[in-house]
């Protein structure tokens, strides 16, 4: 556990993908079954037992602690587990070589006058036995272990270790095996017992482990995409085989690293509603259109929605099992109960998933309702009807059609959707066009080009190539995306903050604002942070900007000139808007980035939050049924 | 109940206000004339240890341990005081109508506490201190006393810090790791970063370490000291991929500036006792938290002013609340004496003189 836990914190360090992707790998090389398979299902997100609660912790930290030092601690520290995990004091033992009131043992050599003063101390000292650190033993006699670590030093904190270094009975600590198996059965009532051996037997790191894991709450940014990608460099395989066969696999996955490793044959997959890895699309530049011929292409509506694989297949005994994954491979089925019935028919679809209202799609704004929710309601269910929009098959009952050239898999697609005959499942029109001038203007007004009443949901078009197979990953030249334009402010820069890895030494993180009334006047309100957008050379320069025109500094964070006539105006690109009581400025942006740096405009040309206002009114009356 | 009954052991003595009272310039002893670490010019000062906020330029007399004279020589020139008296640890001077000892404060090379004595009563200040081993100084010295003044930069339960030599490891798994890479620690000047370049050496680490140009003046006196080091280059000048598997010492300041540009995509460390807490470590964007402190943790505050024996804790700079509460809790009397100007050093640190084109 202590190894697992000092990987995660590392992870929680490192911003780098690939190296991320190096400490994943070598923690997998170095730590044996089934403990590395263990951290492979925590970081995949594969674990499942119940979580203990909050109180559950903090019982346990009364119990130990001062209550004044806990809250002193808490406010500082800011975060439970952290807390509990870095003040958990060591149990009390009281046994014979306790100091408390008994003769004390012979001074160490090792401190020459300093310790014999300590000794002496003993006689002035010894009649106060109240004075232990918190559960800690009396510290009144200096170690004959001074000069071993930090804190060994003359006062003999924890005597009954540094004395008798051989003989304490600590048991080792738990590994992450026994931690995991030992979740998976436990009784409600003896979790806290066990939760405070853990915690005496474990070190600080693995105490903030153990007790993330335990309230649920591992957030490392780490995906499980980015896991498995770790587990397959063990054996030089492409991660797109460990997607393949990952579905049929369980936690400690040991023919998985049995096979990684070449002392065994590849597992097979037996889930019969596998997920198949997805294939993406590259943004088109005006400039690639050139080389492209409008023949070889079928266009599509590229929605606003949420890209999701639907898959039924059948298991050994003939039954028929749904699931719906996202593109990074999770399993939302969940989420989407109402969707399951529709899914009857052996297959894996790849389309959108959308909110129709009478026949309507709904806008991106609407669909949020529906994610990242722990219950799924009825109310909710029947408020926000989800419904699937098809735009490709990868499979047809047994057959697996992701060789095929798309053409034809488009209408293996639309017969399959005719036999399914489901109204929560329908096909995405093709855009029908002869040149790109007829897609330039389709694209710039979709209602009257097929789209009709789902226009505000299109978000652009989509294009695939006639003759191209289903490629996992995002090949060269296959499928493009060409995005409408997104919604574009003028806004002020406010605020810079360091970035983080490669950019920890450039200003690259920006809270921006725009213009309101204020009471002495127009004011800046912030709208928005970005990190990204622009170019290398950009950055460059609003770092310079940064650097030069800071007004006050805290901590990592810098005020940057803003008033009307001095300051940074950028143009920030952003996909949407929605309101947001969390913000002073009550709306927060989809997706922001800085498009442009306009050094020739003004601050105070750049625009009011009067714009922002009444852009959301247009999308926020779609929300409130 | 009134509060004199606790003071019997003092009857024979004086109150110890009456010896060390806090003033604006410092810790300020009237029977002694003399201030401990004053902020401000005083007249006569006597110095813990060479760490710019207590060790500062323009008092008339210092008296302080050899090293620490020098430091302060280093630092602010030649005439850094009007006069100097240089004192040895264990060595005792009376000064006006108190005796003045120094003990070893195991905090950086020349730290001392300074045992002041005035008929029976004995208050130790004890300036920035630790009780964990340190193989670059003098181990803290216990001096039992009926005062003691402690500091409190690491006055809280969650601050422990475990072995050093365990961190200098992670450090070292971390080069293993990603050879490609140039690993930058941050670590002050003065006293950690010597620390954790002879931690390496005993580790095992035997290439060349590289410093950054504020590191240097004071880690060559380390060595003058006798303090063997092993081979160690400065940064300035050499080419981008030949720090590749290198460690570089900065000061804290460098490691998140442009300076970090010159490295093959640097892993930035960062030895401190601060680094215990996720969020003081991701908020200054440090990738590889070595938990490595030159001041005491709460376990070693606590251990230690038991064993003093102390019968009243006066706290001083840093988390005073708690480490108050603690003393209280344990039937001492303490209280937190409000001394302006002492910091944290690793927070204070300004960027030196040179280090801009270091
Ligand atoms: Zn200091």
């Amino acid at each position: 556990m202590n190894r697992f836990a000092e990987l995660l914190d590392r992870l929680a360090y490192e911003p780098g993908r690939n190296n991320k992707l190096r400490l994943i790998t070598g923690y997998f090389r170095e730590v044996g079954d089934p403990d590395r398979g263990y951290a492979l299902a925590a970081l995949t997100g594969a674990l499942s037992f119940k979580h203990a609660k909050p109180a559950l912790i903090r019982d346990l930290i009364a119990s130990r602690t001062d209550e004044v030092l806990f809250g002193l601690s808490y406010d500082y520290v800011g975060d439970l587990s952290e807390t509990v995990a870095l003040m958990w004091p060591k149990r009390v033992v009281y046994d014979n070589q306790s100091l408390l009131g008994h003769p004390s043992p012979p001074p160490s050599p090792a401190r020459g006058e300093g310790a014999q003063r300590g000794a002496a101390q003993q006689t002035r000292f010894k009649t106060d036995s109240s004075l232990a650190s918190d559960g800690r033993t009396s510290p009144t006699v200096p170690s004959p272990l001074a000069g071993e670590g930090q804190g060994g030093g003359h006062s003999g904190r924890d005597p009954n270790e540094s004395i008798h270094p051989s003989n304490h009975n600590n048991p080792p600590p738990p590994t992450l095996t026994e931690v995991v198996t030992t979740l998976r059965t436990l009784g409600k009532t003896e979790l806290p017992k066990q939760l405070e051996r853990w915690l005496d037997e474990l070190d600080e790191t693995g105490r903030w482990a153990l007790l993330k894991l335990v309230t649920g709450a591992l957030r490392i940014g780490i995906s499980a995409r980015l896991a498995k990608t770790a587990a397959a460099a063990l054996g030089d395989k492409d991660p797109h085989e460990v997607e393949l066969i990952w579905p049929g696999l369980i936690p400690p996955y040991l023919d998985l690293f049995a096979w990684l490793e070449g002392r065994a044959d590849k597992p097979v997959n037996r889930d019969p509603a596998p997920f198949r890895p997805v294939m993406l699309a590259h943004a088109i530049e005006d400039a690639d259109f050139a080389a492209l011929d409008p023949a070889d292409y079928i266009a599509e509506w590229k929605w606003d929605g949420i890209r999701v694989q639907a898959v039924a297949g059948r298991d050994e005994r003939g039954h028929v099992t749904a699931r719906l994954y996202s593109r990074t491979g999770e399993d939302i089925t969940g989420s989407f109960p109402d969707l399951v019935p529709s899914l009857r028919l052996p297959g894996a679809i790849d389309g959108e998933l959308l909110i129709l209202r009478e026949g309507r799609v709904q806008s991106f704004n609407v669909l949020q309702q529906r994610l990242n929710r722990k219950v799924v309601s009825p109310k909710l269910i029947k408020e926000f009807p989800i419904h699937l929009r098809a735009y490709d098959l990868l499979g047809d009952d047994e057959n697996d059609l992701r060789e095929l050239p798309f053409a034809e898999r488009r209408e293996r697609l639309e017969s399959f959707i005719k036999k399914l005959d489901d109204p929560r499942i329908d096909l995405s029109p093709t855009v029908p066009f002869a040149s790109w001038e007829a897609l330039t203007a389709a694209r710039a007004d979709p209602a009257s080009a097929g789209a009709g009443e789902d226009a505000d949901a299109v978000e652009g078009v989509m294009l695939k190539r006639r003759d191209a197979p289903y490629l996992p990953g995002r090949p060269k030249g296959q499928w493009w995306k060409w995005k409408r334009d997104p919604h574009i402010i003028d806004a002020v820069l406010m605020y810079a903050q360091r970035g983080h890895g490669k950019r920890s030494s450039y200003y690259s993180d920006y809270t921006f604002g725009v213009w309101t009334a204020g009471e002495g006047g127009d004011e800046l309100v912030p709208v928005g942070k970005a990190y990204f957008g622009f170019t290398d050379e950009e950055l460059l320069q609003i770092d310079r900007f940064v650097r030069r025109n800071t007004t006050e500094k805290f901590g990592p964070v810098r005020h940057v000139v803003h008033e009307g006539d001095k300051g940074l105006v950028l143009e920030v690109a952003f996909e949407g808007l929605q309101r947001s009581p969390r913000h002073k400025s009550g709306v927060a942006m989809r997706f922001p980035r800085i498009s442009r740096l306009r050094w020739d405009k003004p601050p105070k040309e750049a625009d009011r939050l009067e714009t922002l206002e009444r852009m959301l009114k247009a999308e926020a009356a779609e929300i409130e049924v | 109940m009134t509060r004199s009954d606790g003071n019997a052991a003092y009857i024979a003595g004086m109150r110890p206000q009456d010896i060390l009272l806090p003033a604006a310039a410092g810790l300020c002893c009237k029977p002694g004339g003399f201030h401990i670490d004053p902020v401000r010019p005083v007249e006569r000062a006597v110095i813990t240890h060479g760490h710019s906020d207590h060790a500062r330029a323009g008092h008339g007399a210092v008296l302080a341990t050899q090293e620490t004279l020098d430091m302060m020589r280093l630092r602010y020139g030649e005439n850094f005081a009007g006069s100097t008296q240089a004192i040895r640890y264990g060595e005792e001077i009376r000064l006006g109508d108190v005796r003045v000892k120094f003990h070893p404060a195991g905090h950086v090379l020349g730290s001392a506490q300074i045992a002041v004595t005035c008929k029976e009563t004995c208050i130790v200040a004890s300036g920035d201190y630790k009780d964990a081993s340190d193989p670059t100084c003098t181990p803290f010295e216990l001096v039992p006393c009926d005062v003691f003044i402690t500091e409190a930069t690491f006055g809280l339960p969650v601050f422990r810090h475990g072995d050093a030599a365990d961190e200098v490891r992670k450090l070292l798994a971390s080069v293993a790791l990603f050879p490609e890479r140039a690993h930058l620690v941050g670590a002050y000047s003065l006293g950690k970063a010597q620390r954790v370049i002879k931690l390496l050496r005993q580790a095992g680490y035997d290439a060349p370490i590289y410093l950054h140009g504020a590191m240097e003046t004071i880690t060559h006196y380390y060595q003058s000291r006798g303090i063997e080091l092993g081979e160690l280059r400065p940064v300035k000048g050499v080419k981008k991929a030949a720090l590749a598997g290198t460690i570089t010492l900065a000061p804290p300041s460098a490691t998140s500036d442009l300076w970090t540009r010159r490295f093959p995509d640097p892993v930035t460390a960062f030895a401190s006792g601060w680094m215990r807490v996720r969020a003081r470590a991701r908020q200054r964007g440090v990738e590889l938290p070595l938990v490595i402190s030159d001041h005491a943790d709460w376990d070693g505050l606590t251990a230690t002013i038991g064993a003093t024996g102390a019968g009243e804790i006066w706290v001083t700079h840093g988390q005073e609340d708690a480490l108050v509460h603690w003393c209280r809790s344990k039937g001492l009397k303490a209280q937190p004496l409000d001394l302006v100007g002492y910091g944290d050093e690793e927070e204070s640190e300004t960027p030196v003189q040179g280090e801009a084109e270091a």
